[in-house]
């Protein structure tokens, strides 16, 4: 059972997992400086350039999306009463990748370039994709002032296979070059960010998490089913719609940054599940944590497993998390029927 | 006169265009104990639903414990009303317990955790609805009887003023259908919480409830005591099929058994 001493002694166990995680995150890399250096002789203007424009803001970056796609995972799995559910079954990162990959295919317009500083385009251009399919979505699957989940599951997955199709014409029209970062952007890249955009990715994602931590006892409920919880004394119609825009606004938000990097928002939140309980007040918070752990740990893989060149980091966490994933799902999976 | 725990008045609902409940009237007192009788599609479940508030959109009155449950938060609601219903549904591999504490949901601040006293109301109400030992369990490694113990145990951790039961025995044996009853019984009489029950066991009805509702078609067939609404007359038009009835010698309540269709052409060929 969940009390509060519980809760707080898991929160700081999975605090240090991620402090953890970052400290490894910032001592490896291609370029050749460790933490440990900084510690015994100082560091050198280039290493010290290296150390905290690079690496720091690129395991932050890391961080916050891994939790922002674990939080938004756990979310969606209590609204679905599904623990398989992932952060793009209901079809918002599908808008994202078809406004990262316009984004691409319009980087190289100067008027574009006037307009927006270039790191910022395809960040920009995705957020409005998510945002556009949100608010879609939302209109399509609400029949009768009601938000229908089955509706909604399905407008997503309609709406994620029209958004692939769209994104396969654009590759058939675009040039090598394109083509090439088109590929790259969908399979998940964490990006660099230069520092003060960091304080800013973390208020919009800490904001809607921080709600959807508030709402654990009432997906708790939501469990018995929709009429199970409203007569639970849950506003169910509230709390369907709240978790779907502010799981949506976290996807959407992960997707524009760093394209689809799957496998954080299913497995952290799966594993955790069977190790901690079900309980959300306790899921929600711990899977935050350990999604983002888990992105520090897989992206510094990605970057050094075959440095210099990248690996995308939804390949690193694909590769990890499938077969981990299966493996778990026959130990454990058979017991408790899922 | 003390205010009627549950009021309807005039109600009709439609799912869609096809009409479940019309213009039912309906009220139960409390410490009373109401039992709602009709057949598949009658629209028993769908009253108890529309009175739990889980159903929006009805025309007429319904009142519980003097809310409106049209414009009363389903919070507040969710603390003067708990529902058993037919077929509770287990998302997530809760234990027993946490189940069960999901009662308390309503009575807690926003983001407040179960007090010793919480878990106390939880493990007491386990205690009497002979689920004690099962509390640490999965609810998905229950039996679908041991489950609906447990959801009952849930229900009276809510701390209700009115129960809905929606053939909350269903899936028990007849020595838990009579200790689940003996404690609807013991709420209603000790705690004075008003009970509308759906049942399908018309001997169960006839034991333990003061009053009936026979539904047919989403209207009222029959109501008033027990024993004047159980008649032969009454049974066999809204079940359109022959019964015997007679009366239990030891407790002098009414006793009534289907026929199967063979004992019927028998009795008409008589």
């Amino acid at each position: 059972m969940l009390t509060a001493r519980r809760l707080t002694l898991c929160c700081l166990g999975f605090l240090a997992l991620l402090l953890a995680a970052l400290a490894i995150g910032v001592s490896f890399g291609s370029g050749e400086v460790s933490l440990a250096d900084l510690w015994n002789q100082g560091l050198s203007e280039r290493h010290q350039a290296i150390l905290f424009q690079i690496r720091v803001p690129r395991v932050l970056v890391a961080a916050l999306l891994g939790g922002a796609l674990s939080i938004a995972g756990v979310s969606f799995q209590a609204l679905l009463r599904n623990p398989l559910a992932d952060p793009y079954v209901l079809g918002v990162s599908g808008g994202a990748s078809i406004g990262g990959v316009v984004a691409l295919t319009l980087i190289e317009l100067p008027a574009l370039a006037a307009l927006i500083p270039q790191p910022l385009v395809v960040p920009l251009f995705a957020f409005a994709g998510a945002l556009g399919a949100l608010v879609l979505i939302e209109r399509i699957a609400t029949v009768g002032g009601r938000l229908t989940v089955y509706t909604v599951l399905l407008t997503g997955a309609i709406f994620n296979a029209f958004s692939a199709a769209l994104i396969y014409f654009i590759q058939s029209v675009a040039s090598l070059e394109e083509l090439h970062a088109i590929v790259f952007y969908l399979m998940g890249r964490v990006r660099e960010m230069p520092m003060d955009w960091i304080g800013l990715l973390a208020v919009a994602i800490l904001i809607p998490a921080t709600l959807l931590f508030s709402h654990g006892r009432a997906f708790n409920a939501l469990s018995t089913g929709e009429e199970g919880a409203t007569q639970l004394g849950v506003d169910t119609e509230r709390l369907k719609r709240r978790t779907f825009i502010l799981g949506a606004l976290l996807t959407g938000i992960a997707v524009a940054m760093a394209g689809l990097i799957g496998f954080v928002g299913l497995v952290v939140p799966h594993l955790l599940r069977l190790w901690l309980g079900p309980d959300h007040r306790l899921l929600l918070p711990v899977s935050f944590l350990g999604g983002a752990a888990f992105l520090v740990l897989a992206d510094t893989l990605a970057r050094t497993l075959t440095a210099p060149n990248e690996l995308p980091v939804g390949v690193v966490t694909a590769l990890v998390g499938g077969p981990f994933f299966l493996l778990l799902l026959r130990r454990r999976g058979a017991s408790h029927g899922f | 006169m003390a205010s009627d725990a549950i009021e309807v008045g005039g109600l009709s609902f439609a799912y869609g265009n096809r009409p479940a409940l019309e213009g039912i009237d309906l009220t139960v007192a409390p410490g009373e104990i109401v039992g709602l009788i009709g057949p598949n599609g009658s629209g028993k479940s769908t009253l108890i639903r529309v009175v739990s508030g889980a159903l929006a959109g009805y025309n007429g009155r319904v009142r519980v414990t003097g809310l409106d449950v049209a414009t009363t938060s389903q919070r507040d609601l969710a603390r003067a009303v708990a529902v058993v219903p037919q077929e509770p549904r287990f998302g997530f591999p809760f234990t027993v317990l946490e189940i069960v504490l999901m009662g308390r949901h309503p009575h807690l601040a926003g983001l407040a955790f179960e007090s010793e006293a919480d878990v106390g109301l939880a493990r007491e109400a386990l205690e009497r609805c002979g689920a004690a030992e099962f509390a640490d369990r999965p609810i998905h490694e229950l039996s679908a009887g041991e489950r609906q113990r447990v959801v009952f145990a849930r229900a009276l951790t809510q701390q209700p003023r009115v129960l809905l039961l929606d053939e909350p025995a269903s899936f028990l044996d007849i020595r838990h259908q009579v200790e689940l009853y003996d404690l609807v019984r013991q709420q209603a009489r000790e705690q004075d919480v008003a009970v509308l029950s759906v049942l399908h066991d018309l001997n169960l009805a006839a034991e333990y409830c003061d009053r009936i509702v026979l539904l047919r078609e989403g209207r009222v067939a029959a109501s008033g005591p027990t024993d004047e609404v159980f008649t032969y007359a009454n049974l066999t038009g809204v079940f359109e099929t022959e019964v015997y009835v007679d009366t239990n010698t030891l407790t002098g309540k009414l006793l009534v058994l289907p026929l199967s269709g063979r004992a019927q052409r028998k009795l008409r060929e008589d």
